[in-house]
């Protein structure tokens, strides 16, 4: 056992000490060694989480502590690993995405300035995903919140000379925050109510507290449903859900290689994670579950919507992701939490395909990435486009792909639930499918089909490969006549390698990961919460699942957005263009995100300051310093100055005062008597 | 008592017969020499504070490491020293960071060398002598005797407004030390000619009389903290102060004034504390909420930092008054990790001020592009500031918003929203200053941090992190006497 615990910190610590490496040591070690040694690491973790995968299907559960943190009162605060079948799922995603990603910036970074510290930060951003998803204690799960939330800050605003960049990666940081802020609040109920941090205590002890009422004062709500709520808040903002959905799509500032690992396929989804460890909790609050699946619902079919009016190709990935979010979130309102981390899985390995598939294009378009510039880029890239075309078949959910079998049960599952707003939620994923078909497919199509709109000498850059601007990712796109080519293989492995599990993962992993207990008592789902089972009696393997889809409602939705997104932008680019004008309301409300930037930067960023100004101006210097500090100041000077003047130091002034003041007394004590 | 040595009285002493040593090399010819017997001394006054803790009894609360002589003995005031878990950290936190100031000041200050280094080499033995005391006159000479040193640094090397920060600084907390003096009399009367600060403890006081010793000590403490509303004479004494006078203000002198909450008005007023925790639970919180507002939109870095010193204690303060034992630990954990940071932070706006000469928001933008090294450390010190895990700012923070969760959910609320305001206002400080384009000649002249700069950093750097990954050697050292204080404190002393 205790051989198994050395592997269990050799996970997390390998990419630790490649982060130090590469970035305490980063000019020491130069630019090769630097990827080597962090690659190196990264890769010992994915072997050593593969060696657990196997013990813990072996039956070898782990829950210990590694250290004791600190003591307080009667608590007993650890760093400590939960390892069960659900961790090891995500030790597996984690460390295998995050290796693709470290091979695929070779590639990227190539010619960045900047590249020993960009493989630190994913380096450290791996070891600290890595605490969160083994963490078997709140307080550490809250350490690897916010840490991959740091590391997002770091990479977002990795190239920190652009205005934008540094506006997107404060905004996302802020915006966290505020989910954290519940996060917290949820933590410290827990801390109070169970008097301790430990998952194991808090779940067994759940059940007892079902129907508490929470030790707030002025208020009487369910214990349980104000822990939930609390604790998902975290999770709105960590996983982008509505409304704090809004620093996801400028997240995409950072380099692509950060927008698959982290804002994509890893860390976005901690969340979702969180939500299935805490299905103990969940399970007992309907009010809790309910506020999720319709939270998840606003999320998955609005945030879609955005999708379909982008036109950098990144920001397009973006809201797609903040749509498959919103389906993961979903699920676990329906307690189909299996369904939820199952679609997780899937969705990180095709979404990472295209983000790297997008970062690929952009490479190629000399980092321009408006898709209008762009158009038949299959002829020059094959492998970015037959890669890019898996990675959208899988998200539109073509059967058989790895994305139809977790979203077809994401779908299936929130049919059958009963809690109030599994209607609506029902609906939002039906028309999500459209919808998701619709940008999906907008977006491959303008890429790589089409007339080629490129190297329009728009812009009089001369570039190629060999002298790349530096810290990249600035729009300037092909010179004239200049043609697209395909990338260096450190970028289409990685593409090739996401891409198989993308198709096959899926048709694979459903019967055992859904419906074969594979999470054993990691996931909880109370006994009223039927959805799991029934879904479990109607599926009859992975081939009748996919052959029955070809019958049902959501496949024809799909092929429909598809080929409504080719009539429309292949064939008849007119038809957008005249909706656009037709109904430029809508049009105006979803370029501008239903104006939440807006209103949050005029109401929240602008509020605060002017609050701020306000308290400043008046508070601290008109009020306390002005009229209470230097005021009674002044009236000393006041009193003093008057008294002055009595002080001149003429003799007879003095003796004159003397002679009335015995004058005066001498009155007064005549005066009594 | 390690070799035989009184080892508070040499922690006292040492540093202070080394201040007048460096006094005595006399003007700036000497310079050289004077700045290395400061450096000597000031580490040999922390290694001599070292034994304070490894020879510490955890197990007791009982004072150790007492030392008790006559010294005025016709009011039988004494010469009595001694810590327990709570001020042997606080001896230590002001022993580590003397010989940082000293090395920080090394190249920076030119002029009257040997008086700057010995100002801080003594107000550092008078401050172990205010956590020491056990006598309350000895306690109440080194409080006043404090001020000194602290007002001739601000007042000599101080910036332009100096002399009106100097004097705002000094008459603030001389005025409240007063009232402390009346309520130590009383108290000297009540207990039937005693200055022992413990005979205090255990004394019965009326109601009424333990309101107003309360207010008496609320008075002197509250502007040391600084509590709202009398915070307003430290954001002056930060912006006038040389930058060693703020890592001290900063890192040590407002931590003088929760110790003698915790020293004095809890333990002496325990009824008066329960009846008045509302009032200062609601000063805490506006500290925390309204003073994070206050340092959003300030356009001076030092002045920001003043500010968010006096919202970090507001968590101080809060912690104090919800009487658990989150809440108290998580408040002197606190304590320890503002000092390491707000130090830090101070020592970082110390640096660019020696090379730009400005202390402005608006006169940086980019800096990261000239200085990496020091855009890193800075970056580090900004995520403590912020509360970020795994550094030493969250260990307290979190600790309070527990216990403020288990005293009252809504305090919780509202003082978790330093989770946002916190981060709002360290990292769009620290986004206006460091990241960015070049934003003029001064950012794009500036050359990166020196060793010695670097050593400094390095040195903070490790305890910020050591302290966030690994509290419970801070935390471990409190406990009895923690839970020795919330339990006296429960008690009424009617």
């Amino acid at each position: 056992m205790s051989n198994m615990k050395s592997l269990y910190l050799l996970v997390p610590l390998a990419p630790l000490l490649g982060a130090i490496a590469a970035g305490l040591f980063g000019k020491a070690l130069g630019r090769a060694w630097s990827h080597r040694v962090t690659i190196l690491s990264v890769a010992i973790s994915f072997f050593a989480s593969l060696a657990i995968f196997q013990d813990v299907l072996a039956g070898h559960n782990f829950n210990g502590i590694v250290y004791q943190w600190m003591t307080s009162g009667n608590t007993s605060f650890e760093v400590g690993f939960l390892i069960d079948r659900l961790t090891v799922v995500m030790m597996l995603v984690v460390t295998f995405v995050s290796l693709m990603v470290h091979i695929y910036t070779i590639g990227y970074m190539a010619d960045d300035p900047g590249y020993q510290r960009f493989f630190s930060y994913i380096s450290l951003f791996t070891f600290s995903m890595l605490m969160l998803v083994m963490a078997n204690n709140f307080m550490q799960l809250f350490f690897g919140w916010e840490a991959v939330g740091l590391v997002s800050y770091l990479l977002i605003g990795f190239w920190y000379t652009r205005d934008t960049a540094i506006y997107a990666n404060l905004k996302a940081f802020l915006v966290n925050r505020v989910g954290d802020f519940g996060f917290l609040l949820g933590i410290g109920l827990v801390l109070m109510v169970f008097g301790s941090l430990d998952y194991a205590t808090v779940f067994a002890n759940a059940h007892s507290h079902a129907k508490d009422i929470a030790p707030i004062p002025c208020v009487s709500w369910n214990m349980m449903s104000a822990i939930c709520i609390l604790l998902f808040i975290g999770a709105m903002g960590k996983s982008a859900q509505f409304p704090l959905h809004v620093w996801l799509p400028d997240s995409m500032e950072g380099p692509t290689p950060i927008s698959a690992l982290i804002h994509a396929a890893t860390m976005v989804t901690a969340g979702i994670f969180m939500v299935a460890r805490m299905s103990p909790l969940f399970e007992l609050s309907d009010t809790a579950l309910s506020f999720v699946m319709v939270v998840g619902a606003i999320t998955a079919l609005f945030m879609g919507f955005l999708g379909i009016v982008q036109n950098d190709i990144k920001r397009v990935i973006a809201y797609s992701t903040l749509s498959q979010l919103g389906y993961m979130t979903v699920a676990l309102g329906a307690s189909a939490y299996s369904v939820a981390i199952f679609h997780l899985m899937t969705h990180a390995f095709f979404k990472a395909l295209l983000f790297l598939g997008a970062g690929s294009v952009i490479i190629a378009m000399h980092h321009d990435q408006d898709i209008r510039n762009m158009g038949g880029l299959r002829k020059y890239m094959p492998i970015t486009w037959i890669t890019s075309l898996i990675g959208s078949l899988a998200l539109i959910g073509t059967p058989f792909f790895s994305g139809f079998y977790s979203k077809d049960s994401i779908i299936e599952a929130v049919g059958l639930s009963h809690l109030p707003g599994s209607g609506f939620a029902y609906f939002a994923v039906v028309a999500g499918v459209f919808v998701t078909a619709f940008y999906s497919f907008r977006m491959y199509f303008l890429v790589f089909h089409g007339e080629e709109r490129f190297g329009k000498g728009h812009h009089d850059h001369q570039g190629d490969h060999a002298d790349e601007e530096v810290s990249a990712d600035h729009h300037h796109g092909l010179a004239h006549g200049q043609k697209p080519h395909e990338t260096p293989w450190v970028v289409w492995l990685p593409l090739v390698l996401l891409a198989i599990p993308s198709v096959v993962i899926g048709f694979i992993t459903i019967e055992p990961l859904l419906f074969g207990n594979f999470f054993q008592e990691a996931i909880h789902i109370g006994a009223e919460h039927e959805g799991m089972k029934e879904l479990a009696s109607e599926f009859h393997g992975a081939t009748a699942m996919a052959l029955h889809a070809l019958t049902s409602l959501p496949l024809w939705l799909a092929l429909a957005g598809v080929i409504s997104s080719w009539f429309f932008y292949m064939k008849r680019p007119d038809i957008p263009a005249a909706i656009k004008r037709t109904f430029s309301g809508i049009y105006t409300l979803l370029d501008q995100k239903y104006y939440f930037d807006r209103f949050n930067d005029w109401f929240f960023a602008g509020g605060a300051r002017g609050t701020s100004r306000f308290l400043w101006n008046f508070g601290d210097v008109k009020l306390i310093d002005g009229l209470m500090v230097n005021g009674s100041a002044r009236l000393v000077g006041l009193f003093s100055g008057v008294l002055r003047r009595i002080q001149t130091g003429y003799i007879y002034h003095y003796a004159f005062s003397m002679i009335i003041g015995v004058f005066v007394l001498l009155s007064i004590r005549n005066w009594f008597e | 008592m390690i070799f035989g040595l009184p080892l508070l009285s040499v922690a006292i002493w040492l540093p202070i017969v080394f201040g007048i040593l460096v006094l005595a090399t006399g003007g700036d010819r000497n310079a050289p020499m004077a700045r290395g017997i400061a450096l000597a001394g000031s580490i040999l006054g922390f290694l001599v504070t070292i034994p304070l803790y490894t020879g510490f009894d955890k197990m007791t609360s009982a004072m150790q490491f007492v030392e008790m002589r006559d010294w005025i003995v016709r009011y039988s005031i004494h010469y009595h020293l001694g810590v327990d878990g709570i001020s042997v950290l606080f001896v230590l936190l002001n022993s580590f960071f003397t010989p940082l100031v000293v090395i920080a000041g090394w190249k920076v200050i030119e002029k009257r060398v040997a008086q700057y280094m010995a100002a801080f080499l003594i107000m550092s033995g008078l401050v172990n002598g205010v956590f020491a005391s056990l006598d309350a006159v000895l306690f109440y000479v080194f409080w006043e005797a404090m001020l000194i040193p602290m007002f001739i640094i601000i007042g000599v090397w101080g910036g332009p407004n100096r002399v009106y920060a100097a004097v705002k600084f000094f008459l603030y907390t001389l005025l409240g030390s007063l009232l402390m003096l009346v309520a130590l009399l009383y108290l000297y009367n009540q207990s039937g000619g005693s200055f022992e600060i413990l005979d205090y403890h255990q004394m019965a006081i009326p109601m009424t009389a333990q309101i107003l010793v309360f207010i008496a000590f609320f008075t002197a403490f509250s502007v040391k903290v600084p509590m709202f509303p009398v915070h307003t004479w430290l954001p002056d004494a930060h912006v006038e102060a040389p930058t060693g006078g703020s890592v001290i203000l900063a890192a040590i002198m407002l931590k003088v004034g929760a110790y003698g909450f915790i020293r004095f008005s809890m333990p002496i007023a325990p009824d008066a504390s329960h009846k008045l925790a509302g009032v200062m639970i609601a000063l805490s919180l506006i500290a925390v909420v309204y003073i994070g507002l206050v340092a959003l939109t300030q356009t001076d870095m030092k002045k920001l930092i003043a500010y968010s010193s006096v919202s970090h204690m507001g968590f101080v303060t809060l912690g104090f008054f919800i009487f658990n034992a989150y809440g108290v630990e998580g408040a002197l954990l606190q304590m320890i990790s503002h000092g390491f940071v707000s130090g830090a932070l101070f020592l970082c706006i110390g640096v660019l001020y020696d090379r730009v000469h400005s202390r402005k928001i608006a006169d940086y933008g980019g800096v990261a592009n000239t200085m990496p090294v020091f855009a890193a450390f800075f970056m580090l010190f900004a995520m403590s500031n912020s509360g970020l895990p795994g550094t030493s700012g969250f260990v307290g923070e979190f600790m309070v918003i527990m216990g403020a969760v288990k005293a009252n959910f809504w305090y919780a609320f509202l003082a978790a929203t330093t989770l946002v305001f916190g981060a709002a206002y360290t990292l769009w400080m620290y986004k206006r200053v460091i990241f960015g384009a070049v934003a003029n000649h001064h950012v794009a002249e500036l050359k990166d941090i020196t060793a010695r700069e670097k050593l400094v950093f390095a040195i903070l750097a490790l305890t910020v992190l050591g302290m966030g990954l690994y509290p419970l050697p801070f935390s471990e050292i409190m406990h009895a006497s923690v839970n020795d204080l919330l339990v006296h404190v429960a008690r009424s002393k009617l």
